[in-house]
């Protein structure tokens, strides 16, 4: 079985990996520094057309918490050549989607699309890169919106108030701390003049990765992004990607967050944790699998395993971690205690499952079985434009380059236990976590 | 952060045809079980759908929430793996199986790597005809089921879904929640299960679709095998709901700073005349995402929420004209004025031949763009299928969209839209509405 095995990992990863499972990838960059990745995809007479750009929330000034996502927002009100209102209107019309996010470093933008239709979406999403038109009367309501959906997202959910303060307190002095939809009263002060010096500085060619997938031929998609995104003017005062780096951690960290709103307490706990680097992605990778090992699902991972299916401890146990981030990510842990059990006993049944993984080590079937759905989730991926799309997309503009994008697959199969164990006693380091507990009012009181 | 709620776009997603260029075909197994198969050859993986019709309805009134558990059940150990070795398997196989129950039926997705089609194939049979419901399993399911009935106490949306339905389907099994109450499911013994598990998985009452790279023969030959040994026959099903739907404005209070709405007057079945009218009209009124009046107006124009939308919701028991809105508790008394402004200005006016041209190019031309991967196609045929539509329907769904005419739109207007018997169910603190029950 496992030569078997092994031999299908080489055939689906092919010896030259030319891309993810042997996919036709093109890169270009133009003149005025617009990078392109055009991956082609036959099935259907259907593209994804998206621009990412190199700046996210961790890139606000100091006090404007918010203004990337509000700006993308208003990206969509219009430009010297698109009336107020009409860019999704005019999407629409011609039978397309489109949508757009904001991340901590990176902003996209998408329309999905009959294939005969990419030179307009092309021309369009050109005009807006350098041409927004803003005017008060869109702006207040807008803000309005933008107040309405952090109600919707965090204000009315307990959980993601919780996170909110769990991440702040993760990051002594980074702005990955400070909440991608922004701190509700910096929401409130935000201005059209702000909008558009962030706009000015970060919206340009040389900020910005054009990606393709679908039924298109790559020559004629560089051909058309020369004509539209070519003769724009790539923006001068660029500043270098600097964020404020994080102090040593020397202390762990602790947080109750009572609202009387929670029905299902649990006990979250996130490490400070190292991302993908150019060419320097192997620990990375190890903490992939050790999330997955640790956490990957609910009968057969260490937690689970643990703690629902032996123990009984709790209803549910999970891992994640943040791979592609520009600086240092997190690492996190979570259990949801059975009735009758407290967050205290949650949380040291958590820390022993942990402790017995350091020590002992991954089981070499369980470490197999991962890798398997590690090489699986590769050739679903092919099933998605949109899936693909931002595996580029994110590691693009997450400092990666493509050679790392087709190098990850591989090292997700080679990092052996020994490398994993090694990342879970680097990165499992209490003086660099925050532990938080999700409860209720009057168990709150109580914890204190 | 998508800048638009994304069930909204799901739940309209569930109602448009497929494309005229997809090739779907229908095929008959030799066991005499008929399924549609999109054929797929560039990518190895094979999906497949399947809808078992019955679902929560079933259940008995004194255990809701039992189909909902049997079907969370069916993957916890079946044959001869306990519920451990059962997901073991299914990781080594990098096999993706998904049961699930709604009110109308027992839903299946899968997803398999072509290269381990027939293994996989035959842990999904255990899952559907030999499932163990091993006491552990039923155990630890059982919990987690009544953790998130929990929760769903003190969340606004579960709160304002739950209230809708007791409200409008008083009486009918529509009416219970789908995962059931604490005390429902606390009741719900290992023999309720076993008879749920005949009762529900009924091979001649399963839609079912196939999507990737399979032929027609390998497909047949991969039903009659993962189906056999189902029970032959089920209970009948009931007909139509008693629905009392009124006009007016039902809140429940709950400390939370946004208010949740959901909002609904009568539908219109998918297989009355009216229906392809009503479903252009509803998507200038409020489904096509950006470009909807609803949203124009209280979002665009006065920053009154971040999502508002409408849909035809069919159920397979009653026909529901469906939306929602959520809006600060100062603000959401505004938000409903202006959504029945706009429902009452669509009866009275209709739409304009500009928005009628909008629409029509938008839903034909979008079409192909639900087709996103094969998990997701098969999802959709099955859909189409529990509509009652054909697979001609493939190719003339268009054809119907476009014979849509302004008249057609404006008379559907006229004679559908109730702003009269618009109810809405608010779940917050709202200031300044009146509850008039």
């Amino acid at each position: 079985m496992t030569t078997l095995r092994a031999a299908v990992a080489a055939a689906w990863l092919g010896a030259s990996l030319p891309a993810a499972a042997g996919i036709p990838v093109s890169h270009f960059v133009l003149d005025n520094g617009l990078e392109l990745v055009v991956i082609e995809d036959h099935r259907a007479p259907v593209v994804t057309h998206m621009v990412w750009y190199r700046v996210g929330a961790a890139d606000e000034p100091p006090g404007k918490s918010g203004i990337a996502h509000f700006l993308e927002h208003l990206m969509f009100k219009g430009t010297d050549e698109i009336p107020e209102g009409a860019f999704s209107r005019i999407i629409a019309a011609n039978g397309g989607e489109d949508n757009a996010f904001t991340s901590r470093d990176q902003t996209a933008y998408f329309q999905r699309i009959a294939a005969d239709r990419l030179e307009m979406v092309m021309r369009m999403e050109a005009d807006r890169m350098r041409d927004l038109v803003l005017t008060e009367a869109v702006v207040a309501p807008e803000r309005d919106v933008i107040l309405e959906e952090r109600n919707t997202r965090v204000e009315n959910d307990p959980a993601a108030l919780f996170d909110e303060q769990r991440q702040a307190a993760q990051f002594l002095n980074h702005p990955y701390g400070i909440p991608i939809i922004g701190w509700r009263h910096e929401i409130a002060a935000l201005s059209r003049a702000d909008a558009l010096d962030f706009y000015r500085r970060y919206y340009a060619p040389n900020n910005a990765i054009v990606i393709v997938v679908g039924d298109v031929d790559p020559a004629r998609v560089r051909r058309l992004a020369e004509r539209h995104y070519g003769p724009l003017a790539p923006s001068a005062d660029l500043p270098p990607r600097q964020r404020p780096q994080e102090p040593p951690q020397t202390a762990p960290r602790r947080l109750v967050f009572a609202d009387a709103r929670v029905r299902q307490p649990y006990v979250l706990r996130s490490y400070l944790a190292p991302e993908r680097n150019p060419g320097q992605q192997r620990r990375a990778a190890a903490l992939v699998l050790l999330a997955r090992l640790l956490g990957g699902s609910d009968l057969t991972s260490v937690l689970g395993r643990a703690l629902q299916v032996d123990s009984r401890i709790a209803l549910g146990a999970g891992a994640f971690y943040d791979a592609s981030s520009l600086d240092p990510s997190t690492f996190s842990i979570w259990v949801v205690p059975a009735p009758g059990v407290s967050l205290a006993e949650a949380e040291a049944a958590m820390d022993r499952a942990i402790a017995g993984f350091i020590a002992n080590g991954p089981d070499p079937a369980h470490l197999e079985r991962v890798r398997t759905q590690v090489r699986a989730a590769e050739i679903f991926a092919l099933d998605n434009q949109m899936s693909l799309a931002r595996r580029y997309g994110m590691a693009l503009t997450s400092g990666l380059t493509l050679a790392d994008v087709e190098e990850w697959p591989r090292l997700l199969q080679e990092v052996g236990a020994e490398e994993i164990v090694a990342a879970a006693r680097e990165v499992l380091d209490l003086r660099r976590s925050v532990t938080g507990w999700l409860t209720s009012e009057s168990e709150g009181e109580a914890a204190q | 952060m998508i800048r638009l709620v994304a069930s909204a776009l799901m739940l309209i997603a569930a109602m448009l045809p497929a494309r005229g260029a997809t090739e779907a075909v229908e095929i008959t197994s030799p066991g005499g079980i008929t399924a549609w198969l999109v054929e797929e050859h560039a990518i190895p993986v094979v999906s497949l759908a399947i809808s078992f019709a019955g679902g929560a309805t079933l259940d008995p009134a004194d255990r809701a929430g039992l189909a909902s558990m049997m079907a969370a059940l069916l993957s916890e150990g079946a044959g001869e793996r306990d519920a451990v070795a059962f997901a073991e398997a299914a990781e080594a196989l990098a096999a993706r199986f998904s049961f699930s129950a709604g009110r109308d039926s027992v839903q299946l997705s899968a997803s398999f790597l072509r290269e381990n089609l027939g293994p996989a194939l035959a842990l999904l049979h255990d899952a559907l005809v030999r499932p163990r419901f091993d006491p552990a399993a039923i155990e630890r399911v059982r919990a987690q089921i009544i953790s998130g009935i929990r929760a769903d106490a003190t969340d606004p949306d579960a709160i304002a879904r739950r209230r809708f339905a007791e409200l409008v389907f008083a009486g009918d099994p529509y009416a219970r929640p789908v995962d059931g109450t604490e005390a429902s499911v606390a009741a719900i013994t290992r023999d309720d299960l076993l008879a749920a598990h005949r009762r529900l998985l009924v091979p001649g009452r399963a839609r079912i679709a196939i999507v990737g790279d399979i032929g027609a023969e390998e497909a047949g030959r991969m039903l009659d095998g993962l189906l056999a040994g189902l029970a032959a026959e089920g209970p009948p099903l009931p007909g139509p709901a008693a629905m009392s739907l009124t006009g007016g404005v039902t809140v429940v209070g709950f400390d939370t700073p946004q208010s949740v709405v959901v909002f609904a007057q009568p539908g219109v079945a998918r297989d009355d005349p009216d229906f392809f009218p009503a479903f252009v009209l509803n998507h200038i009124l409020g489904g096509g995402g950006f470009s909807s009046r609803l949203t124009a107006e209280v979002r665009e124009k006065r920053g009154l929420t971040y999502g508002v939308y409408s849909y035809l919701a069919g159920l397979r028991r009653a026909d529901l004209w469906m939306g929602g809105v959520a809006s600060a508790n100062q603000r959401v008394a505004e938000a409903i004025a202006v959504i029945r402004a706009e429902w009452a200005r669509a009866a009275r006016e209709g739409v304009t031949a500009e928005e009628l041209e909008a629409a029509r190019t938008y839903l034909t031309g979008a079409w192909p763009l639900q087709f996103d991967s094969s998990a997701a196609i098969a999802r959709l045929l099955v859909a189409l299928q529990e509509d009652g539509r054909g697979i001609d329907y493939l190719t003339s769904r268009n054809r119907l969209i476009e014979a849509v005419t302004l008249e057609d739109v404006n008379r559907v207007a006229r004679s559908r839209l109730d702003p009269a018997r618009l109810r809405f169910v608010v779940v917050g603190r709202p200031v300044g509405l009146d509850p008039e029950e």
